[in-house]
């Protein structure tokens, strides 16, 4: 057995005091390895990698196995299951064993298609729905939560440290309400988030590395419950994302849900309560799975007392699925057509996620593009092992990394206008960090008010688009219609997510939002949420934000230190001398038990070098520049 | 070189129209190796605002450098002849003609073969105008009539606009039957 939540909770706090005592002359060699981590957070399983001796490589549990599956039972009277404890008691227990929650991230009752066919009590909640289990109502960012700090628990008695940061991967087609949800997720459970990767992207990374591959790509991802397309071009070291299309709702569980129903409907079986859906959709995945292997499998199920057995064949399966393998060619196009490619133009098509296993998808992949699907890398590992990558790179271990990602934006965003049209300000597949400006007007004389409604989609109608936020920027001075010029700017950063912001350009008034508040969770829930979950020992929390505080604080003094080393030059005396005083100070700070104070040096010592900081920026952009014109010349 | 250098002077180009897709690929590719803020994930919040800022801005002018069309409207605006595309929609009499006669064909085309066939036209018609842009801002230096030269390219490019659209939805049907 693992070892169950609680007694993880009091490890925990065992280690921070360990951390505590080997203070104050805590001064960490900087080339110390930190420990960073890659997390597929997937609709079935979930997987944790990192980088040991140069390999990437998925951390194993205490017996072995390196998938997770993703699913969480929460117990009468407290506590919980996650993982195969929890899987083998679906059938058992339906209700509160929660699987494939990642269909629910940043989604409403009204978005999850057939979900009146899970065994779930749903509440419909404005933004995200919830789950009713027997230890009350859970938001699927928290049962992402649980599967995320089991994957981070077995990281850090893998390594025996507390964990620098990890890299979690989404659906390239995942909105912004679905990675911020995961977002809020990996935050709930702890983890510092170095970035959230596509996981095309980070398959493209393993795959490319592992090959030393160049030219054209095709991703094609088929998991559990999304369907990612992506072309990418490989060269040296740059991963660069040409076009990504998809289905955040199409997977795996369409294709068990369509054979349980065809089953059922030859058997003559009506499936009316939680634990018959449960366990014909069980039974049909076993038989689905069989069916990868051999050209005939029986899907047998105990239905209502009645036992059901059903021989298929691989045919018939093929068949009754037909139309889902349809739709994920057809994004295959669509995103080919993004691209501005032939599909002759694509020199290999990497197979990732479980689903890709069923021979109709390889066999319909091959077909278009006249060429067998690559396969060599095992397809549930693959998008982990590549974040891992990622991961290991962006906490800075591998210095002499050339790996560069240049990915992109998968849907539109938009401003709602007159008339429930949409404008578009970020068009989709536009290479991410990017910010887009566009200016509005009011249509009234003497508006002193405009309400804002940020969407996302490729549709004309608001209506037909996803509602991201509404904000209203207010104390616009009274002038005619017309007569206003405000500036409406999008920005997404490098993880895809957008933050949006509104000026008068007249009068100066300015409104900002993070599109998280409105649609996604409030801060304020993160926090009631953090406080209800496994970390509700105040101890534990007091002495994890101490730790936290410390960790960021140690990573803010040795950014600064190797800034100065490798560009000291460029400040004048008395710039370096307030630097210094500063890191004096931040340093004296690390050795307090509060982590306020300790905050507050860091703010102060990040504040204090920020025009270092650009300096430093514009002069290696000058020196990639001078570089290429030595080559050219 | 600061955030408010102009696209080719970030990149390291010559200020014409006729460029090298590939030099400019590359040094894009270049510039983010520089100053994407992944390669300073490590080195705190500050250092991460300033490589967002360089970065949003490289990506900017990389969009702009590479599209032939936004190129030459750059251009035209860096010689103070403003495109001004929403206030200014007159255009000659026989290219509209040419563009209803496209819009009819848009409306007719009922499968695959016949909207490639529209779309070969529509791209030929593009590479012409790329041309044309080319001379006046290159050997001319005529930005006034290359402003005219951007215009009809953006109705071209509306134009070839709607009719990917079309292909989507005819795909898409196809499939659904």
């Amino acid at each position: 057995m693992p070892p169950s939540r609680d007694n993880r909770a009091i490890s925990k706090i065992t280690n921070m005091a360990l951390l505590q005592i080997s203070e104050p002359g805590y001064s960490p060699d900087p080339h110390q390895r930190r420990v960073a981590v890659g997390i597929d957070l997937g609709t079935t399983h979930s997987l944790v990698a990192s980088v040991r001796n140069g390999v990437a490589e998925c951390l194993p549990d205490g017996e072995g196995r390196v998938i997770l599956p993703s699913v969480v039972r929460y117990l009468e009277g407290g506590g919980r299951q996650i993982g195969f404890d929890a899987k083998s008691a679906q059938a058992q227990d339906p209700q509160n064993t929660i699987a494939s929650v990642k269909r629910f991230m940043g989604r409403g009752l009204g978005d999850v298609i057939g979900h009146d066919k899970l065994p779930y009590h749903f509440i419909d909640k404005p933004g995200m729905l919830a789950l009713q289990t027997v230890q009350g109502e859970k938001s699927p960012v928290e049962v992402s939560a649980d599967i995320l700090a089991t994957l981070r628990y077995r990281a850090e008695d893998t390594f025996a440290d507390d964990l620098y940061g990890a890299v979690i991967t989404v659906p390239a087609y995942f909105d912004d309400a679905q990675r911020q949800a995961t977002k809020d997720a990996a935050q709930l459970a702890g983890l510092n988030v170095l970035r959230l990767i596509n996981e095309p992207t980070a398959a493209a990374i393993a795959y490319g590395l592992d090959n030393a591959s160049e030219g054209v790509y095709a991703i094609y991802d088929l998991g559990g419950g999304t369907f990612d397309i992506s072309i990418l071009r490989l060269t040296r070291g740059v991963f660069e994302v040409l076009a990504t299309g998809g289905d955040s709702a199409l997977g795996g569980d369409d294709y068990d849900r369509a054979l349980a129903d065809w089953v059922m409907a030859q058997a003559g079986v009506m499936v009316k309560t939680p634990q018959d859906k449960a366990i014909a959709i069980i039974a049909a995945r076993a038989c689905k799975e069989e069916l990868s292997a051999a050209h005939c499998a029986a899907c047998h199920a105990c239905i209502g007392g009645e036992n059901v057995r059903f021989e298929v064949v691989n045919e018939q399966f093929e068949k009754l699925t037909a139309s889902l393998t349809q739709r994920t060619m057809q994004a295959v196009r669509k995103t080919l057509r993004d691209a501005g490619l032939d599909k002759d133009e694509v020199k290999g098509v990497v197979m990732v996620g479980g689903s890709t296993r069923m021979p109709q998808i390889q066999q319909a992949v091959a077909n278009f593009f006249g060429r067998p699907p690559l396969t060599n890398l095992d397809p549930d590992q693959v998008v982990a092992l590549g974040a891992a990558i990622q991961a290991n790179q962006l906490a800075g271990n591998n210095t002499t990394g050339e790996l560069l990602l240049l990915d992109v934006i998968p849907l539109s965003l938009g401003i709602e206008t007159m008339g429930g049209l949409v404008e578009r300000i970020v068009p989709r597949n536009e290479t991410i960090p990017t910010a887009k400006a566009q200016d509005f007007t009011t249509y009234k004389d003497g508006q002193t008010a405009l309400a804002l409604h940020v969407v996302q989609g490729e549709r004309d109608l608001v209506a037909d688009c996803r509602s991201l936020a509404r904000f209203e920027l207010r104390g616009i001075p009274p002038m005619a219609a017309g007569a206003a010029r405000i500036r409406v700017t999008f920005t997404v950063d490098a993880d895809g997510l957008l933050t949006v912001s509104a000026k008068e350009q007249i009068s100066g008034v300015e409104a900002h939002i993070d599109v998280k508040p409105s649609y996604g969770l409030g801060d304020e829930q993160i926090a009631k949420m953090l406080q209800d979950s496994f970390t509700t020992a105040e101890a534990d929390m007091k002495a994890r934000a101490l730790v936290e505080a410390r960790v960021d604080c140690d990573r803010m003094l040795l950014a600064s230190a190797s800034a100065l080393a490798a560009d000291g030059d460029l400040l004048s005396a008395d710039e370096r001398a307030d630097i210094d005083a500063l890191m004096a100070a931040t340093r004296a700070a690390l050795a307090l038990q509060d982590p306020a104070p300790i905050e507050a040096a860091t703010q102060a010592l990040a504040k204090g070098t920020e025009a270092f900081a650009a300096l430093r920026m514009n002069r290696g952009i000058q020196q990639a520049l001078a570089g290429r014109n030595i080559e050219t010349v | 070189m600061n955030l408010q250098s102009n696209d080719f002077e970030l990149f390291g180009l010559a200020l014409q129209f006729e460029q090298d897709r590939a030099a400019i690929d590359d040094r894009w590719k270049d510039l983010q190796r520089e100053a994407h803020p992944d390669r300073f994930a490590a080195q705190g919040a500050a250092a991460q605002r300033v490589a967002m800022q360089w970065s949003v801005r490289i990506n900017e002018a990389y969009r702009r450098l590479k599209d032939p069309l936004r190129r030459a409207a750059y251009l035209c605006e860096l010689h103070a002849a403003p495109v001004n595309a929403e206030d200014n929609t007159a255009m000659p009499a026989a290219f509209l003609m040419q563009q209803m006669e496209w819009r009819e064909a848009l409306d007719e085309a009922r499968d695959a073969v016949e909207l490639d066939r529209l779309a070969g036209e529509v791209r030929s018609a593009r590479h012409d105008a790329l041309q044309e842009c080319a001379r006046l801002l290159d050997t001319e230096h005529d930005y006034a009539a290359a402003v005219r030269q951007v215009r009809a390219l953006m109705f071209i490019e509306r134009f070839a606009g709607d009719v990917e659209a079309k292909m989507d939805r005819i795909d898409a049907a196809e499939q659904g039957q």
